[in-house]
């Protein structure tokens, strides 16, 4: 007889299960934790959209909403990316409202790729990507990406990893973990190599509000890759709504229309009421997005530059709210690293072999959260730094 | 941000820490912020207090006053009247219904309310006034008084 765990799929089974569960182990029982672990922001969603949500409740907004999701949203959302992005969607059947844009991600992976077909995946990056290609018994095909480039993508190295299984690339910029971004300029080749593959590019864009100093260029505005692009985006990190689970997915008409099939099946609708409290998010709320980049900027230098000035090394993220710091030379992996970072000083970042193996010898810690923490987290890597180096 | 928000939120930043935060220079911004005290665009700095938690024996009240303007100097004399008393703690030239807007506290009602019989009512010109005793601060300067809720969010999450 099959014991009950025997039943599970093997494309489950080999998935590892998130690199951070056992901090959780580790802080039980912990007190005066500083944390810089947290990949979301630290605001809590503005009012105006709360008071949205609250109102679209009263109103008795709860029953299911089209599958694509409120026309009013999807309407607000392609005018939005035209006007930030230059991106032209049609809302009426080029745009799916989908629960976060992990979903997007999902449905984007499970709708292009399957058996026998390969994933390239630039690493260190977000961790769902490699489950999601794995659960759609895809393979997946990490390219590791190098510090000595900012963490940015070329040609060259998306050349080495392209077979002719190969189906989806994943592009994520701004990036998760790294705080790396691209211009137009260095994505603009990787635009023109890819126009004449038949290759799929899901672009991940969940961190477009958060570039510093610099625009955010969207991999679908290149028109020679319009057609092929999955844009992927959300409401998470730009209006400070992750819990709302909240995004979208908009491609090619005859993309959206079979993906939509999964979101059907599977999920049949985001929230009614919380699509409605997105739609005063992007038509009231710009000035709080503006507001919280700024905060996150003057947080971003100070981070950067504490840890440089430290003596932990740490290349200039411009996008995000992370930094990732090269910790090679203390000699000790990041897992040993963040271990007795939160041991020793109580400081808890997350190593960044939770990103991939790419991540070994990074951490990756956030800024998204009040500068006096941010203050006390500085002080107690000095500390631990001061000990190592004894 | 530039250096007046970030100064306004917490005004203990260093120029050091200003300087990181901005990308200026120290000496930048040290120029900058002499050049706003000067300009009395920064016309202060001091803490933000909740006075209700640090003293149980402080009242405060918001008074409208109505004044008749005076020739040639119109409010600002009256107001100067007013505003030097070191009980007013704030004070406002207003349109609507009254003309200036007072801010007043004192150490009882009764510190108060003869603090606006006896002195704010007998300056010249002033032909009225209704006082508001302030119950609860709920907000001041941006800041919340209440109990700020904790971080609600994991320690550690992807």
């Amino acid at each position: 007889m099959k014991k009950p765990g025997d039943f599970i799929r093997e494309e489950v089974k080999k998935t590892p299960p998130s690199g951070i569960r056992k901090y959780f182990d580790m802080l039980h029982g912990m007190s005066d934790v500083i944390s810089l672990g947290v990949g979301e922001p630290d605001f809590v969603t503005p009012w105006q959209i709360r008071e949205s949500a609250i109102y679209s409740l009263e109103k008795g907004r709860t029953h299911y909403s089209s599958n694509t999701g409120i026309m009013e949203l999807r309407n607000s959302i392609c005018v939005m990316l035209e006007r930030k992005y230059n991106l032209k969607y049609d809302p009426l059947n080029q745009i799916i409202i989908t629960v976060g844009a992990s979903e997007a991600i999902d449905i984007a992976i499970r709708s292009i790729a399957g058996p026998g077909d390969e994933v390239v995946i630039p690493e260190p990056c977000f961790v769902a990507y490699k489950g999601c290609v794995n659960f759609a018994g895809a393979k997946a095909v990490p390219l590791q990406l190098s510090e000595d480039n900012c963490f940015k993508l070329t040609v060259e190295q998306l050349e080495s990893c392209i077979t002719d299984k190969t189906k989806v690339l994943i592009l994520a910029y701004p990036n998760n973990p790294t705080g790396a971004i691209m211009t137009k300029e260095e994505l603009k080749p990787i635009a023109d190599y890819l126009s004449s593959k038949d290759i799929i590019v899901i672009s991940d864009e969940i961190y477009s509000e958060l570039t510093y100093g610099i625009e955010h260029v969207s991999f679908a505005g290149f028109k020679n890759m319009h057609d092929k692009v999955i844009y992927v985006n959300g409401f998470s990190k730009s209006y400070s709504m992750t819990g709302w689970r909240l995004g979208y997915v908009c491609a090619h008409k005859d993309i959206i229309s079979q993906m939509l099939k999964i979101h059907q099946y599977a999920i049949m609708c985001a929230p009614t009421f919380v699509q409605y409290a997105a739609l005063d998010a992007l038509d009231q709320c710009e000035g709080d997005v503006v507001n919280m980049r700024q905060e996150y900027d003057a947080r971003r230098r100070y981070l950067h530059r504490g840890l440089i000035n430290i003596g932990i090394d740490c290349f200039e993220p411009r996008g995000a709210f992370y930094v990732f710091p090269n910790i090679k030379k203390t000699g000790m992996t990041s897992e040993q690293f963040c271990d007795r970072l939160l041991i020793e000083q109580k400081v808890l970042v997350v190593p960044g072999t939770a990103f991939s193996s790419a991540g070994e010898g990074y951490f990756r810690a956030t800024y998204a959260s009040s500068l006096e923490n941010i203050k006390e987290a500085l002080k107690r890597m000095e500390r631990f730094i001061k000990t190592i180096n004894d | 941000m530039d250096i007046l928000d970030l100064l306004k939120q917490d005004a203990r930043l260093t120029a050091k820490e200003l300087a990181v935060m901005t990308g200026k220079t120290v000496e930048e911004v040290e120029k900058v912020i002499k050049q706003y005290e000067q300009e009395k665009i920064i016309a202060g700095y001091s803490a933000v207090i909740n006075w209700e938690k640090a003293r149980d024996n402080i009242v405060v009240a918001f008074i409208e006053i109505k004044v008749t303007p005076e020739r040639d100097r119109g409010f600002e004399e009256i107001a100067k009247r007013i505003y030097s008393y070191k009980q007013v703690k704030t004070c406002y030239l207003m349109s609507g219904a009254f003309d200036i807007a007072a801010v007043v506290e004192g150490t009882d009602l009764k510190a108060v309310a003869l603090f606006v019989t006896q002195k704010l009512s007998a300056i010249q010109g002033v032909t009225a006034t209704s006082t508001h005793f302030v119950l609860k601060k709920y907000k001041e300067n941006d800041l919340v008084f209440e109990e700020e809720e904790k971080d609600q969010r994991e320690a550690i999450i992807l």
